[in-house]
């Protein structure tokens, strides 16, 4: 295979698959705490958004990226509250959060439909990025995409290496017997929610300010229920995560080549195998795991907790 | 500090009285957004075009019905669904397999008269939705794998679908390569029960079928399932319930309800196929469901308090060039403040003066 299209397949591939990690590997750290947050989707989108309209007004992709968490975490907190505080039902809320966030995205992201922005770049280290094959498949990446994969790193880290994170998951598999020892079920969940609010909210800006320099008001289109996915795909353990994501970003860009290449079938039907994927690979999660039971789901996944002490 | 004290019975008051809290919260929250957003338009007449137009207007009236509709019929599946604890969230690919199924009926009977041809299309739409949800229905049973997922991943496949039949086998042959199917003829029309009008017989299919939930889910062994299933998954299994039927009833309920709104939908006010079938109805219809607390007779006026959101936001966008989108955030927090209100049910909110 020619190198330099082999090395423009890796970047394509961890460019698809960014978003997907960030919005996924939040989403289980919620889940390991017992939360089911169905809201990915709309907090992605209001993510892209709110990153998309601070690039363009400041053209400070520091900022933006902070604007995309922030806001991720604020229409997360409305989950949170609810939820937490006021004992909804996970399931729908987490839908009315998504049907919310879309319209409260395309409502105040009318106004930018016809702009573009400057896209953040990626990262170029003199002498290292300039290594033949190495430089561009190691260095050369955009800085968001290794916040990514230190993301996974961290989250695993904080699960399985820190005391909160053995609290953290204490409480997902048993929420009365971790609050019958002292601990702070709604606080570690609130926390958690907010936590993944902040990277949907990242993962959606990597949208609008890496991929495209456009916003659009469906230009999440799905992914947010695709990480949702990943998480059962990954069996809640985190590196599987990154596993699952480039699958997918792998997916996504042989779905672009194909169409390059003009090979004779609809684009409506290539453009369906990222979700069709989705369920396969779902489908073959299962397979593999034949009749047992997958030991690793939080057992107190989207029960609702409430202490009369 | 605010604390939560469980009630012995659930509040009867309460259950009448936290809709109309959350109601009110809505229209606070609107009448707040609006004078953010409105400069010089006064706040009282652009509430009156949003919630009093549709309901004075015949025709904006009729239209609320036109939109009411295809939510009671979808939202009514979806309740049966819900109250059994399976999640079928991807109505809106059901809607529009059912549509394409169902409209592919018709176009194959082109000028073809007859009475059987609208049966025989509500049909093959019930049965295009049934099929698309029976794929979750047996994916879950089989392969444990989510129906929440499967259906939503299929929506998008079922969206793509439509515009690839659009640009393929149901184009219009003389339509100027555009991505539109034939306007059915009248055979394959649904029949119009209000003159001048576009409101056609399926609102008072939709009634029909609601009442028949109602007795189905009241006086029905399987209503009685459904219910225990949802609320009590171990004491159905020492019933001896077959959670597999459950979850097959579930989604062929609501998958097939699906399939004929959107077939309705085909064959009442679009009049052909187009990539605008979809209207977001399937996703809307779950705000409707749970408005309703998943009760049929609940999901005939819940319905109607959506289609004005629609209706009244439609013709705010036409007057005061307000984005429709606006429509979608007052729905959103519209169940926000509903499912935050309910807690009024079960919980007694005291003020704890004691600091802590």
């Amino acid at each position: 295979m020619n190198e330099s299209l082999f090395i423009n397949i890796i970047i394509g591939i961890s460019i698809a698959s960014v978003p997907l990690i960030f919005a996924a590997i939040g989403e289980l750290l919620v889940e390991r705490s017992g939360v089911l947050n169905l809201g990915v989707e709309g907090m992605m989108i209001v993510g892209a958004l709110m990153g998309f309209v601070v690039q363009f007004h400041t053209g400070n992709s520091y900022l933006a990226v902070l604007a995309a968490l922030f806001g991720g975490m604020a229409i997360a907190s409305i989950f949170a509250f609810l939820t937490q505080y006021l004992l909804t039902n996970q399931v729908a809320t987490g839908l009315a959060l998504t049907l919310f966030g879309l319209g409260f995205s395309a409502f105040v992201g009318r106004g930018y439909t016809e702009e573009t922005i400057q896209l953040i770049t990626s990262i170029h280290i003199p002498v290292l990025s300039d290594i033949p094959f190495i430089g561009p498949l190691i260095f050369s990446f955009n800085p968001l995409v290794y916040v990514a994969f230190l993301m996974v790193y961290l989250v695993w880290w904080f699960l399985f290496k820190t005391k909160q994170g053995l609290i953290l998951r204490a409480i997902g598999d048993n929420h009365d017997a971790a609050h019958a020892i002292g601990h702070n079920v709604v606080r570690y969940r609130v926390m958690a929610i907010l936590f993944g609010g902040a990277m949907a909210g990242v993962g959606g800006a990597f949208l609008s300010l890496v991929q495209v320099p456009i916003w659009g008001e469906d230009m999440t289109a799905g992914r947010g229920w695709i990480a949702l996915g990943l998480v059962v795909f990954a069996s809640w353990q985190p590196f599987r995560i990154i596993l699952g994501a480039i699958l997918f970003g792998g997916i996504t860009i042989l779905q672009l080549h194909a169409q390059g290449f003009d090979i004779r079938i609809s684009a409506q039907y290539l453009s369906m195998l990222p979700y069709l994927a989705t369920i396969i690979i779902l489908v073959s999660l299962r397979m593999r795991l034949k009749n047992k039971t997958n030991r690793t789901v939080p057992n107190c996944l989207g029960r609702i907790f409430h202490s009369t002490t | 500090m605010i604390k939560l004290i469980p009630r012995v019975e659930n509040s009867k008051a309460m259950i009448i009285l936290s809709p109309i809290i959350a109601l009110t919260l809505t229209a606070l929250s609107a009448f707040v957004i609006f004078i953010f957003i409105l400069e010089d338009i006064k706040v009282s007449s652009v509430f009156f075009t949003l919630f009093a137009e549709p309901l004075i207007d015949p025709y904006y009236f009729s239209e609320l019905l036109v939109k009411a509709a295809p939510l009671m019929i979808i939202g009514l599946g979806l309740s049966i669904g819900f109250r059994a604890g399976i999640w079928n969230i991807g109505a809106e690919g059901q809607y529009v397999i059912g549509g394409i199924t169902g409209g592919a009926v018709g176009l194959y009977f082109y000028n073809v008269e007859g009475f059987w041809l609208l049966p025989l299309m509500a049909l093959a739409g019930i049965l295009g939705g049934m099929f698309y949800a029976g794929i979750a229905a047996f994916l879950r049973i089989r392969y444990q794998v989510n129906e929440i997922l499967v259906t939503l991943m299929l929506t998008y496949v079922a969206v793509l679908f439509l515009s690839a039949m659009l640009q393929g086998p149901l184009r219009n042959p003389s339509g100027f390569n555009f991505p539109e199917s034939r306007i059915f003829h009248d055979s394959a029309m649904l029949p119009i029960i209000w003159d001048g009008t576009r409101l056609h017989i399926g609102l008072l299919v939709a009634i029909l079928l609601s009442i028949l939930a109602w007795f189905g889910i009241k006086k029905h062994m399987f209503g009685m399932q459904i219910k225990i299933s949802g609320s009590a998954p171990r004491a159905a299994k020492f019933a001896g319930f077959d959670d597999n039927k459950t979850v097959w009833y579930s989604l062929l309920i609501s998958g097939g309800l699906a399939g004929l709104a959107g077939l309705f939908e085909a064959a009442g006010p679009a009049g052909q196929l187009t990539p605008g079938l979809p209207q977001f109805y399937g996703f809307t219809a779950i705000i409707v469901a749970f408005l309703a607390r998943l009760h049929p007779i609940g999901i005939l006026f819940s319905s109607l308090l959506i289609a004005l959101s629609y209706v009244g936001g439609e013709n705010v966008q036409i007057d005061y060039n307000l984005p429709s989108s606006i429509t979608q955030i007052f729905q959103g927090m519209l169940l926000f403040y509903f499912l935050a209100c309910d807690i009024l049910i079960k919980y007694k909110v005291v003020l704890n003066k004691t600091k802590d």
